[in-house]
């Protein structure tokens, strides 16, 4: 199902709903529960199919959609474990597309959040990726203090993975990082730590 | 007066030896006309002040001119991350180095110096011994990207806006003297997202009014406004990256030491059109004031008393001294006779 | 201007005629000193006394961004139009003391994009020729598609030819050479930004041909300034300054606001800047909106207008200012 946020937080990204754009090629990458999305995108809009490139990696949960979204048989599909494993076919197809292109993404923030990047890097305007977000909500989220990315964040606040300070996660968010942000939580009391709760699940 | 008798040699970490001179508490930027605040775009045309004051040049170059460099190249040196521009910029840090070249030498011909041959350029920076031919807009000539190269010799955090789409995003920044915010992961974002952190400001409708003015802001006319913040002890650096580090210093402060400790810190913040890129440029310059030097002006101590005291409570959050607010307003506030006060912030209009 | 910069004071310096509809005019510094640096697409609104009717026009600034000693526009004469560029043409010589406003620029280059494709129809190569400057000295990738009726109307484009070689293709529609936007469109590298400036018709089939194709909106610029039209004379009270106003067929609203001496606020005087936007407190009759600022929506809730180009027709108009 789709996912209802909190947008009081204006740099906090929001997600719409996949729809079918005029292009002449369509990029839909996707995670996890991301794959009904794409598979629901392909039942509104058959004829994307023809020129479509799925590149699918199963969720960090364990999700995995390969098996429904080859049955569909898109123009080319790539079952690639994760998104850092992902990451040179993307940036090929980008590399190689002309304008026209159309990228969809769907699936967990960190997904999406890191495809639109590689777009913006390869030229589109961010508001041209279109996004879904599906499954987890655990977060990507950048340690302000050692710039250490530490992925699939699930309670507020954590332990840094690099630099082991205890983080709250800010609705803070960096495009260009696809981060949320990460600020130490016990700076001005050391070792006064509240006790984590699962906000991202 | 030699240079060396009037640019401070003094510290703004470790030691803390910063100190304002008389002549600096004079000139302090007091940011309250009235006594009581709220969070506002207040913006106003950046004319050149009164003689003397703050606002008497574009860019203000004072006695702590050279101390804050040589802080700057120290943050620098540990975190050269506080400095970035993205490619599309360089354009903008070519407008900017212009911009106070030009200003610099216009108004401290004493210190500054910029000889033009069409784009061969001659900068003398006496106070930092700085004494550079380079060619303009060739960044092969400059030993930095034209924005780094300029902002090492200009105090006050800069930003650079680029203008598309309606909106402004911050796509460039040199920040080491900053209130609590990361230019590194705030990079790319547009003018709402980077205030998005700012409590009842939005509910207000001030960003959307900034904004709107901001879009339309011509060269040649360039805007002002004040922020304020507290910071313990006199550290220029008070950034997100070191908040762990910084941050226990708010939980040492007592009765005896708040005089000399506790400073306010108020921004100028100007914003000034480029032409060739039409980015818009944001200077924000940190004045630091101790408590006990500020209360030398009757004026002053007596409105920072009903201020503090009457603060919204998420506004004292936000600006981060929740914790010392009793502190401070129970040694303000034997500065405050109850006596009314006169409207402005300067001093000696009583 | 609202937003507190002041006009410079200039003199005519040269006044060449192009070919038979188009003149361009040069301005330097009455005081002699150097011009604002600007950016490539920004234009000045120059002020002319035409028989004591104060007229207002934007034109593009079209000499390099780099050369700050003088600026050029070029003024296409509009026979049927309310008189701006007639003014220009017939009245405006060297040696002139005018008044210009500080460059605006609505226009601007996205310095992101990875490549620049710009398209130009008639007097719409203006912009460009500046932006062209800018981008040749960035070293940044560029592409002109020019077209114009014919050899004699396509203004500059031989010099455009010889600067820039075969970045830059022209179009001569007398000759039947049309730009083939399709094909044109389906080549170009992802990051590419497409600029378009003309007659209405020709952007509209521009952007609309390119949405079609898929590409974005934010990679997509254009710059129509629309001459307010000519049209019947109306009345309008004015709430704020509590006197009633009498607007010439000839005249726009927010002409016959200033001739008042009301101040109002404005950058583009052509409908696309948004600045002049007035809040409408009373209509009874008809807004004519020419503007290309407010949405359909907007249009159709009769709560505001932009007075630069739009018009009433009816009983009574009562606006905030």
């Amino acid at each position: 199902m789709q996912t209802q946020f909190d947008t009081t937080m204006r740099s906090r990204p929001r997600y719409g709903v996949l729809e079918p754009r005029p292009g002449l090629a369509h990029l839909i990458v996707a995670d996890g529960e991301g794959g009904e999305a794409v598979l629901a995108l392909f039942a509104q809009a058959p004829e994307l199919l023809e020129t479509a490139r799925v590149i699918y990696m199963p969720g960090a949960n364990g999700t995995d959609m390969t098996a429904e979204l080859e049955a569909v048989k898109p123009a080319q599909f790539s079952r690639v474990p994760s998104y850092a494993a992902g990451r040179q076919r993307i940036v090929k197809v980008l590399g190689d597309a002309h304008m026209g292109l159309q990228v969809y993404v769907t699936g967990t923030e960190g997904l999406m959040g890191q495809v639109q990047r590689d777009a913006m890097e390869a030229g589109l305007p961010h508001d041209a990726v279109q996004t879904e977000h599906r499954g987890s909500l655990v977060r990507r989220v950048q340690c302000v203090h050692c710039k250490g990315i530490t992925e699939h964040v699930r309670t507020d606040p954590f332990q840094c993975g690099h630099c082991g300070l205890n983080l709250f996660v800010r609705d803070h968010y960096s495009r260009r990082l696809a981060a949320f942000q990460g600020v130490c939580v016990d700076a001005e009391d050391p070792g006064e730590v509240p006790p984590a709760v699962e906000r991202f699940k | 007066m030699s240079l060396d008798d009037y640019f401070h040699d003094e510290t703004y970490f470790g030691d803390f030896t910063y100190r304002n001179s008389p002549q600096a508490i004079k000139r302090f930027p007091f940011p309250f006309p009235e006594d009581d605040y709220m969070y506002s775009v207040n913006m106003e045309p950046h004319v050149p002040g009164r003689k003397g004051s703050v606002f008497e040049h574009a860019f203000d170059v004072d006695e702590h001119y050279v101390a804050q460099m040589r802080d700057r190249a120290r943050v620098l040196a540990e975190d050269p991350l506080r400095c970035q521009s993205l490619p599309h910029m360089t354009l903008a840090g070519w407008d900017l180095l212009e911009l106070i070249m030009e200003s610099f030498a216009r108004d401290y011909p004493q210190w500054f110096e910029l000889h033009k041959d069409g784009n061969r350029w001659h900068w003398i920076n006496r106070p930092l011994g700085i004494d550079d031919k380079f060619t303009f807009l060739d960044e092969s000539t400059l030993p930095y990207g034209p924005m780094e190269y300029i902002t090492r010799q200009a105090q006050g955090d800069f930003t650079l806006q680029d203008q598309r789409n309606d909106n402004l995003w911050i796509e460039a920044g040199m920040v080491t003297t900053q209130a609590d915010w990361s230019v590194d992961f705030d990079i790319g974002m547009n003018f709402h997202e980077w205030h998005a952190p700012v409590p009842l400001a939005r509910e207000m409708g001030v960003f959307d009014r900034a904004l709107k003015f901001l879009l339309q802001l011509q060269h040649g006319a360039p805007v002002r406004r004040f922020n304020w913040t507290m910071t313990v002890d006199p550290l220029l650096d008070t950034s997100p990256e070191n908040y762990h580090k910084w941050g226990p210093s708010k939980t040492t402060m007592t009765r005896e030491t708040i005089g000399r400790r506790q400073h306010l810190r108020v921004e100028l913040q100007t914003l000034f059109r480029l032409p060739r890129s039409n980015a818009i440029a944001f200077p924000i310059r940190c004045y630091m004031i101790s408590f006990q030097d500020l209360v030398t002006q009757p004026k002053w101590a007596r409105r920072l008393h009903r201020v503090i005291r009457d603060l919204p409570e998420e506004l004292a959050t936000y600006k981060g001294f929740l914790r010392n607010r009793p502190l401070m307003v129970e040694y303000l506030s034997q500065f405050d006779d109850g006596k009314p006060t006169s409207p402005g912030w300067w001093p000696e209009d009583e | 201007m609202s937003v507190g910069a002041t006009k410079i004071p200039v003199v005519v310096t040269e006044v060449v005629e192009v070919n038979s509809l188009i003149k361009r005019f040069r301005f330097v510094r009455e005081d002699g000193g150097e011009m604002p640096g600007f950016s490539g697409g920004a234009h000045t609104v120059v002020e002319m006394d035409d028989g004591g009717t104060r007229r207002l026009n934007a034109y593009s600034l079209m000499s390099d961004p780099a050369e700050r000693s003088g600026y050029e526009i070029s003024v296409r004469r509009d026979d049927t139009g309310r008189g701006g560029s007639l003014f220009m043409h017939r009245h405006v010589k060297p040696g002139m003391r005018m008044l210009i406003s500080p460059p605006v620029n609505l226009f601007g280059l996205d310095l992101r994009a990875k490549k620049h494709l710009l398209i130009a129809g008639g007097i719409g190569i203006t912009p460009f020729i500046a932006q062209m400057a800018q981008l040749n000295a960035l070293g940044a990738r560029f592409e002109l598609h020019y077209a114009a009726r014919d050899r004699e109307l396509g203004a500059y484009m031989t010099e455009l030819s010889a600067r820039y070689g075969d970045r830059v293709h022209r179009y001569y529609d007398v000759e039947g050479q049309a730009i083939d936007l399709p094909a044109l469109l389906r080549g170009q590298p992802l990051g590419t930004h497409l600029y378009v400036c003309g007659p209405k018709g020709m952007i509209a089939w521009v952007l609309g041909t390119a949405g079609g194709m898929g590409w974005p909106k934010g990679a997509l610029h254009s710059e129509e300034f629309l001459a307010p039209p000519v049209g019947q004379p109306f009345t309008a009270e004015l709430a704020v300054s509590g006197i009633t106003i009498s607007v010439g067929a000839a005249q726009s609203l927010l002409e016959a606001i200033e001739a008042a001496g009301v101040e109002a606020p404005y950058l583009c005087r052509g409908g696309a800047c948004g600045q002049c936007e007035t809040r409408v407190l009373a209509a009874e009759g008809e807004l004519l909106h020419h503007d290309h600022w407010l949405t359909d929506e907007q249009k159709a809730a009769c709560g505001h207008i932009m007075p630069c180009v739009s018009r009433f027709k009816g009983a009574r108009l009562v606006i905030e200012r």
